[in-house]
């Protein structure tokens, strides 16, 4: 079923590929389900300061470790802090995260595979052989060492899980552009005389985001994990400031007295994740039709 | 056969090459002067001068970086700042811990992942299949660390089956052992079998519609057979190697779920080096892990040359 676009020259038969896509993820439940997770997680973040939550670091020492009620919906922690306000507030350190680390991933990993796949030759095997050095090193073994030498911090989490990421991007982009690479249409825009750096950026690069769009919303899920496993480490954010991770770090102390500070921190969590995996699954199936 | 072996083997080397230098460069990274960061707090201007000897600050660096890879190709990966031992003692008495817990783990997730991969193949579009997914989707969201404590709070704290911490060797009492292991290796292989379970269904399909288990059914073989027989051992070899992929996250998991439930191994001893500032521990680490993970990794790929009789021409 074509949409017909009103033209008057020359009617397309079908709209542009992202439009195509869109309708195909619509399709999705999952992915649908998973973006409007996302989405009211983008909103809870934004929003916290006006959500008339408790202040998320203020301490009560009468209120320690108390059960949900009807002050405090999700209960209080080891000092009397607000849960629901922290859980809400952590929000932004983990969605913080996953999209920083994922755009340093994408800055440096798809040019640096972008110019692998399309130089070749010595700088090709060089990119590779580094890449396959980072790959060797389990990802968050990898994160955990550069966080730790970098000095604890949220930032410095965020550039550990990012250039941990990167290869992948790398290995990806460099994939994708030697399928590309053997195009007709690349030959054709070689023929007529494009120097090869607009090639690489205007006909390459269009052509091989698709995938990368998908690996980057998979990432993001990766990322969110990968924070908390740093902040509960105690190699994320730092406190009083809230996160997912160094709340659970905390909870699993208190996991007899006061089980609650373990349980709404973690369900965000998985919450998050679960939204960002079935998105990736969904972008997969309206971006590359050939996986289906 | 041989060739390959010999060729698979030469393109580790390099890698192996770029690994050495990407952990010495971690060194790089410390901010100021190694030599006073590791000093600690005091800063104590003889243990400052005493370090900047022994780790040949002064030297330039290529010959400090030739220096650690002549040490580390001789077993030696440094002293630890802290408890003033070698790295490589300390890394070959945890190791054992980790070794074992992350075996059970394998053990869990190939027993919940390949049948319920099968499952759900065979099963395509039923409520079986279903499940199946749904399981993954969960493992593979699911913290480890979140469903350690949450197994925690169920096993040990409400129903007391459990111990929710302490380690027993099991030449002590593997009782004991087993009893410690079971949840921090359930929470381990979760995730794996979890990516398992995806794999296994994705191979099983394309075999699944392969002319030779047609073949096979239109024999008479009983469904049983054609798909175990027929159908599994041809969708093993993906299974496999995609399979050692996971053995990274396998490695990766078991910093958490030690840190989780307490347990000696070499999660605990990078954590704690971490938080100590022992740098020569954490370097020792990053560099065992990932020359275990090439090496397993080697193992999957020998692995999938024998249970593929094609390639072994």
């Amino acid at each position: 079923m074509a949409a017909v676009l009103p033209l008057p020259v020359a009617p397309r038969s079908e709209a542009g590929p992202w439009r195509r896509a869109w309708r195909r993820l619509k399709r999705r439940r999952g992915a649908l389900v998973g973006l409007a997770v996302v989405l009211l997680f983008i909103a809870m973040a934004l929003l916290a300061p006006w959500l008339g939550l408790q202040d998320p670091v203020a301490t009560s020492w009468s209120a320690i470790r108390k059960a949900p009620s009807a002050g405090h919906w999700f209960g209080t922690d080891e000092i009397g802090r607000d849960v629901l306000s922290r859980v809400v507030w952590g929000t932004r350190a983990s969605l913080l995260a996953g999209l920083v680390s994922v755009s340093i991933s994408l800055l440096l990993g798809v040019p640096i595979g972008l110019a692998a796949g399309f130089l070749g030759g010595f700088a090709d095997a060089l990119i590779s052989r580094i890449t396959d050095a980072f790959l060797a090193c389990p990802f968050l073994i990898l994160a955990i060492a550069l966080a730790a030498f970098l000095g604890p911090s949220l930032s410095n989490a965020m550039i550990a899980i990012g250039v941990s990421a990167t290869p992948i991007f790398v290995r990806l982009a460099r994939a994708q552009v030697l399928n590309v690479k053997v195009e007709d249409y690349i030959e054709a825009a070689r023929a007529v005389g494009n120097p090869p750096l607009r090639i690489a950026l205007r006909h390459v690069l269009p052509n091989i985001t698709p995938p990368v769009i998908i690996q980057a919303t998979l990432a993001i899920a990766s990322a969110v994990i990968a924070e908390a496993s740093l902040s509960f480490l105690g190699l994320g954010q730092q406190p009083p400031a809230p996160s997912w991770g160094s709340m659970l770090n905390t909870a699993k102390n208190y996991v007899d007295s006061a089980p609650w500070m373990a349980i709404w921190p973690g369900v965000s969590i998985f919450l998050l994740v679960l939204s960002f995996n079935l998105l990736g699954d969904g972008l997969r199936d309206a971006l590359d039709p050939r996986q289906r | 056969m041989f060739e390959y072996l010999v060729k698979r083997v030469a393109t580790l080397l390099p890698t192996l090459l770029f690994v050495s230098v990407l952990i010495f460069g971690l060194q790089q990274l410390l901010p100021g002067d190694p030599a006073k960061i590791l000093a600690g707090e005091d800063q104590d201007p003889q243990v400052v001068a005493y370090l900047r000897a022994r780790l040949h600050l002064d030297e330039p660096l290529p010959i400090r970086y030739a220096r650690w890879v002549g040490g580390v190709l001789q077993g030696d990966l440094g002293e630890s700042v802290r408890s003033q031992q070698p790295v490589t003692g300390l890394i070959l008495q945890k190791l054992p811990v980790t070794v074992e817990l992350a075996l059970l783990a394998m053990a869990i997730a190939l027993a919940i992942g390949i049948p319920s991969g099968i499952v759900s193949a065979v099963g395509r579009g039923t409520a079986w299949d279903w499940a199946a997914n749904a399981f993954a989707l969960w493992g593979i969201s699911t913290p480890n660390f979140w469903l350690g404590i949450l197994m925690i709070l169920l096993f040990s704290v409400q129903l007391g089956w459990l111990p929710a911490s302490g380690y027993v060797s099991p030449f002590e009492d593997l009782g004991a052992n087993l009893a410690a292991m079971i949840m921090p290796a359930f929470v381990l292989g979760n995730a794996i079998a979890a990516v398992l379970m995806r794999h296994t269904r994705s191979a099983m399909l394309q075999v699944m519609s392969a002319d030779y288990v047609r073949t096979a059914r239109a024999k008479g073989l009983g469904e049983r057979t054609v798909v175990l027989k027929h159908a599994l051992r041809n969708a093993l070899t993906p299974i496999i190697t995609l399979g050692a992929l996971e053995l990274g996250t396998l490695l990766s998991g078991a910093v958490l779920t030690e840190q989780v439930f307490t347990i000696p191994g070499f999660g605990k001893l990078v954590v704690d080096a971490v938080f100590n500032r022992d740098y020569a521990v954490v370097q020792g680490v990053v560099l065992v892990t990932a020359s275990a993970y090439m090496l397993l990794n080697l193992l999957a790929d020998l692995a999938y040359f024998a249970v593929n009789p094609r390639l072994r021409r």
